[in-house]
C-alpha cells in the first residue's frame, strides 16, 4: 500500500525580551539556578502576572511578517496541570483568541515553491527544567527558565515528509531570527519543536491517528525522529496494529521514539480565562509599531538582490541566509557597487572558509565589511591581482584596523603596470624561450599560458595578467 | 471609653496624649485577655511594639500622617513581610510571607502599627469561621455563635475592640456578612480599587480587600491609604481615588434609593425584615427617595457564584504543591503520591469540596454546561445592576437574610452555609462595591446589618450615605457585654 | 446532575487530592447537592448573552520590558521542604 504522511509542527520559538513575560526577572541564560526566579516566578501565594509589552511586540512583529490576521483583542487563558517545573499548576497560554490568527510560510520544495499555513501563534509562558542528576534519587528543579516567553507557532498538518518539515523549520528559523524576534540558539532550547505525525493511505481523505512527538532539538533529529516515526507507524499499520493517539519522546541516541510515561494520563487541561489578565486589546498604534520595527523579509531581499545587485539566485540565497551576513554583504558593495558580484564571491568563499574554520558567525567576522569592500575596489581596478587579494584577505583577518592600501603597499603587492617594466620582464622570458617563441609562431597557441605564467614569476606575481598578455602577443607577432 | 475613633486616635497621637508604644500594649493586652474569641491566628508583639517605636519617632517628625501609630489587625490573607501568613490552612501553617501585600505596604508606610494576623476561614471560603485551620471564632455578642466568614477573626476583633480597625477581603460576602454579624461597618470596594497584590487568591475575579470598623468614618480613612492604581495587579484600576472623607457630610437629598424586590422577600428572618424597614425610613427622613427595583437574577447569584469561585479557585490553589513552600507529606513514594498527600493534609474539608467542584466545572464535557453557562448568567446579573442605577443611585437591602447562627449549626450542610451569602455575592459578581453598617438588633441580640450596593467606584456615595446613617443612629455605637476597657 | 463515587475519584485525582473510598462516599453526597444547587442555572435562557470573565473592562495594561528583581533565592529556598545546591527537590520525575 502506499502511504501519505502528514505531518504538522508545533515550534515554542524563545521571544528575545530582558525580562519574563509576566514577571520584571531576567531572561538571561546561563544564570546559577534559580537566581532569576523571582516571587511571581516560583508562584508564592498572592503575587500576580504583568504582561511584558515587550513580548506582545514581538509576537505582533511576526504575525505581520507571515502576513497573518493580528487579533486585536487577545486573551490569556490557564492551562492547568501539574508538574514541579510548573509552580502555579497552571501555565499561562493563548487558546480561544491568540494574538496571531491564520498566516503562511511559502517554502522552496524539490518541486518548486510550496505555502505552507501557520494555524496561529500565540504567547505562553515557559516552564522551568527538572535535572535529573542524581540528588539521592530526587529530581531537581531549577525555575530559572520559569516564564521566559514562548511564541508558539502552529502549523497546518501540510507538510508531507521529514525533509519538507526540515525545509518550513529552517525557514521559519531564519525568518524568527530575521525579524529579530528570537535568537535561534537551538543549543539553549530558544527554538524547540514539536511534531505531530500520521501516516494514511493515498487518496484518502480523513486524517490517520496522530502521534506528537515533543521536544526535538535539532534539525538533524526533527528528521530522524520523524522518519522513525513514519516508519512505526506503517510497520504498525501494516501488521495489522493500530496506532495510538499519544505523545512520545524522541530519544537521539537510540534513534527512536518511545511513549512519555509522564504524558501517560488522559490530560484535562481544564483550560479558562486567566481571571487575573483582563483582555490584551493592541491599539492601531501598536500595530504600526510592529510594522515599522519590521526588517526586510528574507525573501523580499533575496529578489532585490537579484534584481539590483545582479546576483546568480545561488549567490543571493547564500547572502540571504542570515540578516548580518546580507547586511555585511550591502555594506561592502557600497564602496564598489559596481563589483556587487566580486564582493558576492569572496564573501561566500574566502570569508566563509575563513569564518568556517574558526566556527565565527559573520556578525563576529574580524574583517569590517567597508575593508572587504575596498579590498573588492582594489582587485577590480587593477591595483593587486586577485592572488595577492587573498594575501590582503589574510592581513585584514590578523589586524582588521590597517588600511587596504597601507597593506598592499606594505607588503608590496601591488601589480606592475608600467608596460615599459613589463616589457623588460617579457623580453627576459622571451629570450630564455625560444622554442615555445616557435611553436606559438607555428600555430600552438595555447603555449601562450604558460609564457605568462613565467613572465608572472619572473615579476613576482606583480605584473598584471591582462598586460603581460597583450604584450606576449605583440611580440610574437612581430 | 469604648468607642474611639481613628480621628480620636489619631489627635492622641499627635498630642502625644498617648505614645504608638502605650497603644499598641493596650490592644496586645486585650487580644491576650479575651483570646478565647481566637480571633487571632498570629500575633508577634516585639514585632508590633518595633513598628509601634518606628511610629512614635515619626510622631516626633513633622511629616507623620493621620494614620501614623494606629494599630490595626490584618486577615491573615494578606503577606506581612516576616509574619505567618497562614491563610487559616494548614497547607500554609510554616509559611513565613517573604514580601509584603501591597495593601499591607501601603499601610505601614502610612506608620501604622500591625497587631497581629486574624483568622480567617480556609482560604476564605467560608460563611462562619469554622474552616479555619486554627479552630473557628466566636463572636463576642455571643460566644456560641459564629462570628461570620470568612474575615471572622477581623470582625470579632474589632467588634471585641481588640483592634480599632482591621482589613478584610470579600470574595461573595466576606466583609460584609461577618460585619453584619458583628454589628460593625464593613465596605467591599469596586473590583480594581484595591490592589490584590500579596492577597492570597481565592477567586480572583471576585476577590477584593476591603476594611472592617467601628464607623463609615474610620473604613472611610482606612479606605483612603488602602486604594489606588498597583502595577503590580492588572485588575487593579488605573483611575484616581476621590477623597472619601470629604463627601461623607454631603446631604443626602434627593437620593434615590433603590430596594429591589427580591431583596425583601420570603427567607428573610422578620426582624431583619423590620430593622432594614426602620432603616430605609431614616434614610427617608435624611432626604432620600426609595424607588423600587428589580435584580431580577439576583436569586440565581448563588448557583453562578458556585461555579466561578471554585473554578478560580481550583486553579488558584493548584500551587500549593508541597515542592517551594508549605507543607509537604512525610510519607510518600513517588512525586504523584507526594502531591497527593502534601494537598490531602495541607487542606480541609472545604477547601477540597471547592477545589473538586471547581475541576468538574472546567473538566472536558462540562465546561460549557456549567463554568460558560454561569460567565452568561453572570453578565446577568450585572446587567440587571446597571439597569437598576438608572433609576437609582444606590441599593439597599439587607445584607444577610438572618442573624450571627450557632456554632456547628450549618457545619455539616454546606448548602445552607452558601445561602448566608444570598444578597452579598451579586455585587461580588458585577463588581460593585457594597457596605454593609449596623441598624439594629434581632430579638435574641444580635447584631443587624444594613447592605448599601453603588455603581462601579463610586464608594463615596456608599460611606456618604452610612455616615449620615451613623449620625442620625448609634446602632454602630453599641458594644458587646464583657468587653469593656 | 448526580456525582458517584468514581466521578469524585476522576476529579480528585485531577485536583491531585488523596480521597479514601469513605471520603469519595461523603463527597459524592455533597458535590451532588450543590451541583443540585448550581443547575438551578439552567432555568435561565442565556443563548444571545456574552460570558462575563472580568468585571471591569478595562483592557490590560502592559509593562515596560525592564528588569528590575534581584535574586533573593536564599530566601525563597529557606522556605522549602527540600533543597540541594540551588534546587528544589522533588522525588525523582519519569519523563
Amino acid at each position: 500500500m502506499h502511504w501519505e504522511v502528514v505531518i504538522g509542527l508545533e515550534v515554542h520559538t524563545q521571544l528575545r525580551t530582558r525580562s519574563k513575560i509576566f514577571s520584571s526577572a531576567a531572561t538571561a541564560f546561563g544564570a546559577a539556578p534559580n537566581t532569576q526566579a523571582c516571587a511571581v516566578d516560583i508562584a508564592l501565594p498572592g503575587v500576580l502576572p504583568v504582561m511584558n509589552q515587550q513580548a506582545a511586540h514581538l509576537a505582533v512583529r511576526f504575525g505581520l511578517a507571515i502576513d497573518a490576521k493580528i487579533n486585536r483583542k487577545s486573551v490569556f487563558a490557564r492551562k492547568n496541570y501539574f508538574y514541579p517545573d510548573l509552580p502555579k499548576g497552571y501555565q499561562i497560554s493563548q487558546l480561544d483568541l491568540p494574538i496571531v490568527g491564520r498566516g503562511k510560510l511559502v517554502i522552496n520544495t524539490g518541486n518548486g515553491p510550496k505555502t505552507i499555513a501557520i494555524t496561529r501563534a500565540h504567547l505562553e509562558e515557559d516552564a522551568g527544567k527538572s535535572l535529573h542528576e542524581d540528588f539521592h534519587g530526587m529530581t531537581g528543579i531549577d525555575l530559572n527558565r520559569a516564564g521566559t516567553p514562548l511564541l508558539e507557532i502552529v502549523s497546518e498538518p501540510d507538510l508531507r515528509s521529514a525533509a519538507e518539515a526540515v525545509v518550513y523549520l529552517r525557514k521559519l528559523h531564519t525568518l524568527v531570527q530575521y525579524i529579530g524576534i528570537c535568537d535561534g540558539n537551538m543549543q539553549e532550547g530558544s527554538f524547540r519543536c514539536d511534531a505531530n505525525v500520521s501516516v494514511r493511505p493515498h487518496g484518502q481523505i480523513e486524517l490517520g491517528t496522530r502521534s506528537e512527538i515533543k521536544n526535538i532539538n535539532s534539525f538533524r533529529f526533527v528528521e530522524r525522529a520523524i522518519n522513525y516515526e513514519i516508519r512505526r507507524q506503517i510497520e504498525l499499520l501494516e501488521d495489522g496494529g493500530k496506532v495510538v493517539q499519544e505523545t512520545r519522546l524522541y530519544d537521539s541516541d537510540r534513534d527512536e521514539t518511545r511513549p512519555m510515561r509522564s504524558k501517560e494520563e488522559a490530560q484535562d487541561y481544564r483550560y479558562f480565562p486567566d481571571p487575573d489578565l483582563p483582555p490584551m486589546v493592541l491599539d492601531q498604534d501598536f500595530i504600526d509599531a510592529a510594522r515599522a520595527a519590521l526588517p526586510e523579509l528574507p525573501d523580499a531581499k533575496l529578489t532585490r538582490f537579484m534584481n539590483d545587485y545582479r546576483l546568480t539566485t545561488a549567490d543571493a540565497t547564500a547572502l540571504c541566509q542570515s540578516r548580518p551576513l546580507a547586511d555585511y554583504f550591502e555594506t561592502a558593495s557600497t564602496v564598489c557597487p559596481q563589483q556587487a558580484t566580486q564582493v558576492a564571491n569572496w564573501i561566500n568563499g574566502d570569508l566563509t572558509a575563513l569564518l568556517n574554520k574558526q566556527a565565527l558567525p559573520i556578525e563576529n567576522c574580524p574583517v569590517p565589511a567597508i575593508q572587504l569592500g575596498q579590498l573588492v575596489a582594489r582587485i577590480s581596478d587593477g591595483t593587486i591581482s586577485g592572488k595577492a587579494g587573498k594575501k590582503v584577505l589574510l592581513c585584514l583577518w590578523a589586524d582588521s584596523e590597517t588600511a587596504v592600501d597601507t597593506i598592499i603597499d606594505r607588503e608590496n603587492l601591488a601589480q606592475v603596470t608600467d608596460n615599459a617594466a613589463i616589457e623588460e620582464i617579457v623580453d627576459e622570458v622571451l629570450a630564455l624561450n625560444p622554442e615555445q617563441q616557435q611553436q606559438y609562431r607555428d600555430g600552438q597557441v595555447k603555449i601562450l599560458g604558460y609564457l605568462v605564467g613565467q613572465v608572472m614569476k619572473a615579476s613576482y606575481g606583480k605584473a598584471n595578467p591582462q598586460q603581460v598578455n597583450q604584450l606576449l602577443k605583440q611580440r610574437l607577432k612581430d | 471609653m469604648n468607642n474611639f475613633s481613628l480621628h480620636s486616635l489619631s489627635t492622641a497621637l499627635h498630642h502625644k496624649t498617648v505614645s504608638a508604644v502605650e497603644l499598641a500594649q493596650i490592644f496586645l493586652a486585650r487580644i491576650e485577655q479575651f483570646s478565647r474569641l481566637n480571633a487571632f491566628i498570629t500575633v508577634d508583639s516585639k514585632f508590633t511594639l518595633a513598628q509601634a517605636q518606628a511610629a512614635d519617632q515619626l510622631l516626633q517628625q513633622t511629616d507623620s500622617g493621620p494614620l501614623t501609630g494606629i494599630p490595626l489587625a490584618h486577615k491573615d490573607i494578606f503577606c506581612s513581610k516576616g509574619l505567618l501568613t497562614s491563610c487559616g490552612s494548614k497547607i500554609l501553617s510554616n509559611f513565613i510571607a517573604p514580601y509584603n501585600a501591597t495593601v499591607v505596604e501601603r499601610l505601614n508606610n502610612a506608620g501604622m502599627v500591625t497587631l497581629g494576623k486574624t483568622n480567617m476561614d480556609e482560604f476564605a471560603m467560608g460563611s462562619s469561621n469554622e474552616s479555619s485551620w486554627y479552630g473557628p471564632v466566636h463572636n463576642p455578642w455571643n460566644e456560641n455563635c459564629v462570628p461570620g466568614g470568612s474575615s471572622g477573626g477581623s470582625a470579632a476583633a474589632v467588634a471585641a475592640r481588640l483592634a480599632p480597625i482591621a482589613t478584610g477581603t470579600d470574595t461573595g460576602g466576606s466583609i460584609r456578612q461577618p460585619a453584619a454579624f458583628c454589628g460593625l461597618t464593613g465596605i467591599k470596594p469596586s473590583y480594581g480599587r484595591v490592589s490584590r497584590y500579596g492577597m492570597i487568591a481565592f477567586a480572583s475575579s471576585l476577590d477584593q480587600g476591603g476594611v472592617l470598623a467601628q464607623s463609615a468614618r474610620d473604613a472611610a480613612m482606612l479606605l483612603q491609604t488602602m486604594s489606588g492604581h498597583d502595577p503590580k495587579d492588572s485588575t487593579s484600576v488605573d483611575r484616581p481615588v476621590p477623597d472619601f472623607m470629604a463627601q461623607l457630610e454631603h446631604s443626602l437629598a434627593g437620593k434615590r434609593i433603590g430596594l429591589p424586590k427580591e431583596f425583601f422577600g420570603e427567607g428573610i428572618d422578620s426582624d431583619v425584615a423590620k430593622t432594614i424597614e426602620q432603616a430605609v425610613a431614616v434614610l427617608k427622613s435624611l432626604g432620600a427617595i426609595p424607588v423600587e427595583i428589580s435584580l431580577t437574577n439576583s436569586p440565581l447569584s448563588i448557583p453562578c457564584y458556585y461555579v466561578i469561585a471554585p473554578a478560580e479557585a481550583s486553579s488558584n490553589l493548584s500551587r500549593f504543591d508541597g515542592v517551594r513552600y508549605g507543607h509537604r507529606a512525610a510519607q510518600y513514594h513517588d512525586l504523584i503520591e507526594m502531591y497527593e498527600r502534601s494537598r490531602s493534609e495541607g487542606f480541609g474539608e472545604e477547601v477540597k469540596r471547592r477545589i473538586m467542584i471547581g475541576s468538574y466545572v472546567l473538566s472536558s464535557g462540562y465546561y460549557d454546561a456549567y463554568y460558560i453557562k454561569a460567565q452568561k448568567l453572570r453578565r446577568l446579573i450585572a446587567d440587571d445592576f446597571q439597569q437598576a442605577f438608572k433609576a437609582c443611585d444606590v441599593i439597599v437591602g439587607p445584607t444577610t437574610p438572618s442573624t450571627a447562627f450557632q456554632l456547628n449549626a450549618k457545619a455539616g450542610d454546606p448548602v445552607a452555609m452558601y445561602l448566608n451569602d444570598i444578597f452579598t455575592c451579586s455585587a461580588n459578581l458585577a463588581g460593585l462595591p457594597g457596605i454593609s453598617l449596623p441598624a439594629g438588633f434581632d430579638q435574641k441580640g444580635m447584631p443587624i446589618g444594613l447592605q448599601l450596593i453603588g455603581r462601579y467606584f463610586d464608594e463615596s456615595s456608599l460611606l456618604n450615605m452610612a455616615h449620615r446613617y451613623q449620625q442620625q443612629t448609634n446602632w454602630h455605637q453599641y458594644f458587646p457585654k464583657g468587653y469593656q476597657f | 446532575m448526580a456525582v458517584d463515587e468514581s466521578t469524585v475519584r476522576y476529579i480528585a485525582g485531577l485536583s491531585r487530592l488523596a480521597i479514601s473510598n469513605h471520603e469519595a462516599v461523603h463527597y459524592a453526597a455533597s458535590l451532588s447537592r450543590i451541583l443540585k444547587l448550581v443547575e438551578q442555572m439552567h432555568a435561565v435562557d442565556t443563548r444571545q448573552v456574552e460570558p462575563l470573565a472580568h468585571p471591569q473592562d478595562s483592557p490590560l495594561t502592559l509593562r515596560d520590558d525592564q528588569v528590575t528583581e534581584t535574586d533573593h533565592r536564599d530566601t525563597f529556598m529557606a522556605l522549602a521542604p527540600a533543597t540541594e545546591d540551588g534546587l528544589y527537590l522533588v522525588p525523582k520525575v519519569i519523563e
